[in-house]
């Protein structure tokens, strides 16, 4: 419900043209609308049907909470592969958030904001190394970012030995797991204002200046550079972003599964299939954040309607990769016609 | 040695040393020095070199007959599958199945062998045959289909994945003596059957690159896939068929590891992290992440840089995750290096005047069908 709005800015809204007939009139505009869309509400209406619970508020946003991580790390990758890079180490970065805050913290709820501010500290550092050696030592950002997974990865397992440490404070796990009482829909999860504010902001960020040099400076970097955006600083902060979404991820994630070392694992690539889903394009110059963020809801709800069908947890694996692969298909072939 | 720069080499540059004909040596040298690939070598033998006294300060020899042995076969499956990987990356695509693909394949070997040395050569044709079926899938999504290489692939791999756990939950029993003795580990003289399949791979895949049409234009595809259908070349065919070569290495690469093991197994590719690892390789082997140059004989030299830091560490016990992240912070270092190198050359030759500007191709001396 709070993302259904979204798709209003992307395309023109159907009135005003007197011409076209009505039906070509609506047609044109539900060809504006981005695959993703379609394919989310099919998800949404097919899960409500088989299971009523969802349709209601407390199940929908019993969804949207599980749905939260991964979208803002999709919107964390949308500023980077719009950018014409990669992110290959969110995921890890989200397992050393929650690592570390179980160890430094150890359950006392007084170290829980130094401890959100230490991890806000490491995601910004994280972020600056891989949007440093990415531009000023021109290392692939796939290279960069796989470096930084394997280090990040290795240090989680150095520390731990593979069961971590500590334990996470319960105001620490509440960001994640509770919400604020609201009359009628019982309970606002925290997770879904976090997520609705990210959106927010990331839409706020692609509507000034530096969504359009983003976008600017993935489509043609020289072209950017020399009608004077400073191409380095725009992608060390995409890279930034990016890291720090994987913090918030990280924070979230934390509160509603535990401390374990295998958090964050394949996260990277659930990010940046979900805003691939929602029309992203690899190599950069095209996309929209709010689409991207609703790739992620895709394809949740893509994991809850393979559970609901009773697939069993290895072919889903499967199914997801058909449904992936079409979806981009059919997104690159409207892209294709639409140009 | 390989890659040696005839047109370039003959321009009056700035070269000190041109004094008349250069000798035999001073050419070797120059290619050493003066590419990409002979740089690399420079570097295996540097590491080489370091790891050595390292190892040999602790008491024990890298190089002994044992160790370098083990290093060569810990190459072979790695080394395999890069060299495949390598001419997708090259055509500027990318391959993220290979992983899966080798695991499938060891399995698939397993089950049609069926513990028969009769069913030997079955095996390996069906084997062969689904490697580069698997290929043909992945080049057709990517051309015809037209999505991202990164995600076509990743989506074929997730495919597979799900249908290997959907079936098999653990090692497939199967592969007959016959096949585990005579791939895994019977010797020819003093090398390896193994080593000299790898040795066979890289020169067909050189060979491939170097001499004929299809390596060329793959070249071509990478450096600018636009410019090159305008110029005639069938860029889709040529992906594709870099795709099926490159699953059909993963297939190989299957086959020998479930003749090493003696059963298929549906972890084998993914715990070898062959999918990211091959990347790696190719890349620390000096060729472009972005398409259009590179060489699989800088390949090769990238998977023993990492195969003697892995003997390296195991010789000094290093704990296994500090590994990774040295790897991590060598394969940085690396590419940092190989990129400033060709910034800083871009450089020279546009501040150079017109006259070097006519070859300016000269960076990608790798590049024999790219001169045009």
């Amino acid at each position: 419900m709070s993302t259904s709005a979204a798709p209003v800015p992307e395309g023109p809204s159907g009135v005003g043209e007197g011409a076209p007939s009505a039906l070509a009139r609506v047609l044109g505009v539900l060809r504006a609308i981005p695959v993703v869309w379609y394919l989310t509400i099919i998800l949404w209406v097919w899960i409500a049907a088989i299971n009523p619970l969802f349709a209601e508020p407390s199940g929908f946003l019993a969804y949207l909470k599980q749905a939260a991580p991964l979208a803002i790390l999709a919107a964390g990758a949308f500023f980077v592969l719009a950018s014409g890079e990669f992110d290959l180490s969110v995921g890890s970065l989200v397992t050393v958030c929650v690592v570390i805050a179980a160890a430094v913290s150890d359950g006392d709820p007084s170290k829980t904001v130094p401890v959100i501010a230490l991890l806000f500290v490491i995601g910004l550092i994280v972020g600056l190394i891989n949007g440093v050696v990415t531009t000023i030592f021109r290392v692939p950002s796939f290279i960069t970012t796989l470096a930084m997974l394997l280090i990040l990865d290795g240090a989680v397992w150095l520390y731990t030995s593979g069961s971590p440490k500590g334990a996470l404070a319960d105001n620490f796990r509440e960001i994640g797991r509770m919400g604020i009482d609201v009359p009628v829909i019982e309970q606002l999860p925290y997770s879904v204002i976090i997520l609705v504010a990210i959106g927010a902001f990331s839409v706020w960020l692609m509507r000034g200046h530096f969504g359009r040099q983003v976008l600017a400076v993935g489509d043609n970097d020289r072209a950017a550079a020399l009608s004077g955006i400073n191409v380095t600083r725009v992608r060390i902060t995409a890279f930034v972003l990016s890291a720090l979404s994987a913090v918030i991820a990280g924070i979230l994630l934390g509160g509603f599964a535990g401390v374990t070392a295998q958090v964050g694992q394949g996260l990277e690539f659930e990010a940046i299939t979900a805003a691939v889903l929602g029309g992203t394009v690899l190599g950069g110059g095209r996309g929209s954040v709010v689409n991207a963020m609703a790739g992620a809801l895709a394809l949740t709800a893509l994991f809850s309607w393979l559970n609901l069908q009773g697939v069993s947890g290895a072919l889903e694996d499967a199914v997801e990769g058909v449904i992936i692969i079409a979806a981009v298909a059919v997104a690159s072939y409207r892209l294709r016609e639409g140009s | 040695m390989t890659t040696s720069t005839p047109p370039v080499a003959q321009h009056p540059g700035p070269t000190a040393e041109s004094g008349g004909e250069r000798s035999a040596a001073a050419r070797f040298w120059r290619s050493l020095t003066r590419t990409t690939t002979g740089q690399v070598y420079l570097a295996l033998i540097a590491i080489l070199v370091v790891c050595w006294v390292v190892v040999a300060i602790k008491g024990s020899n890298l190089l002994s007959i044992d160790s370098i042995a083990d290093m060569l076969i810990r190459s072979v499956a790695l080394g395999i599958v890069a060299a495949g990987q390598t001419l997708v990356i090259i055509g500027m695509s990318l391959d993220l199945s290979v992983a899966w693909v080798i695991s499938l394949t060891s399995i698939v070997a397993a089950v049609v062998m069926d513990g028969s040395n009769a069913n030997i050569a079955p095996g390996i044709l069906v084997v062969l045959a689904l490697g580069m079926a698997i290929g043909l899938v992945n080049g057709l999504v990517i051309t015809k289909l037209r999505v991202n290489p990164f995600i076509a692939t990743l989506g074929v791999a997730l495919i597979i994945q799900g249908f290997i756990e959907s079936r098999w939950d653990g090692v497939v029993e199967g592969v007959p003596g016959g096949f585990e003795d005579s791939l895994g580990y019977s010797e020819i003289g003093p090398l390896p059957i193994a080593v000299l399949l790898l040795v066979a791979v890289y020169a067909l895949v050189w060979f491939l690159l170097r001499y004929t049409r299809f390596g060329h234009q793959l070249y071509a595809v990478g450096g600018s896939e636009e410019v090159s259908k305008l110029s005639g070349v069938r860029t889709h065919r040529i992906l594709i068929m870099a795709h099926v070569i490159c699953s059909l290495c993963a297939a190989v690469t299957g086959l020998y590891l479930a003749a090493r093991l003696g059963a298929g197994s549906p972890l084998v590719g993914t715990d070898g992290g062959y999918d990211l690892e091959s990347i790696a390789a190719v890349v620390l082997g000096g060729t472009y992440l972005l398409g259009g140059r590179g060489s699989v004989l800088g390949t090769l030299a990238g998977v023993f840089i990492l195969a003697i830091l892995d003997s390296t560490f195991n010789a000094l016990e290093v704990n296994a995750f500090a590994k990774d992240v040295v790897r991590g912070v060598i394969i940085i270092v690396a590419v940092a290096a190989y990129s400033f190198r060709w910034k800083e050359r871009r450089v020279r030759k546009i501040g150079a005047g017109p006259a070097p500007a006519v070859t300016g191709n000269a960076p990608q001396t790798q590049t024999p069908g790219a001169n045009a």
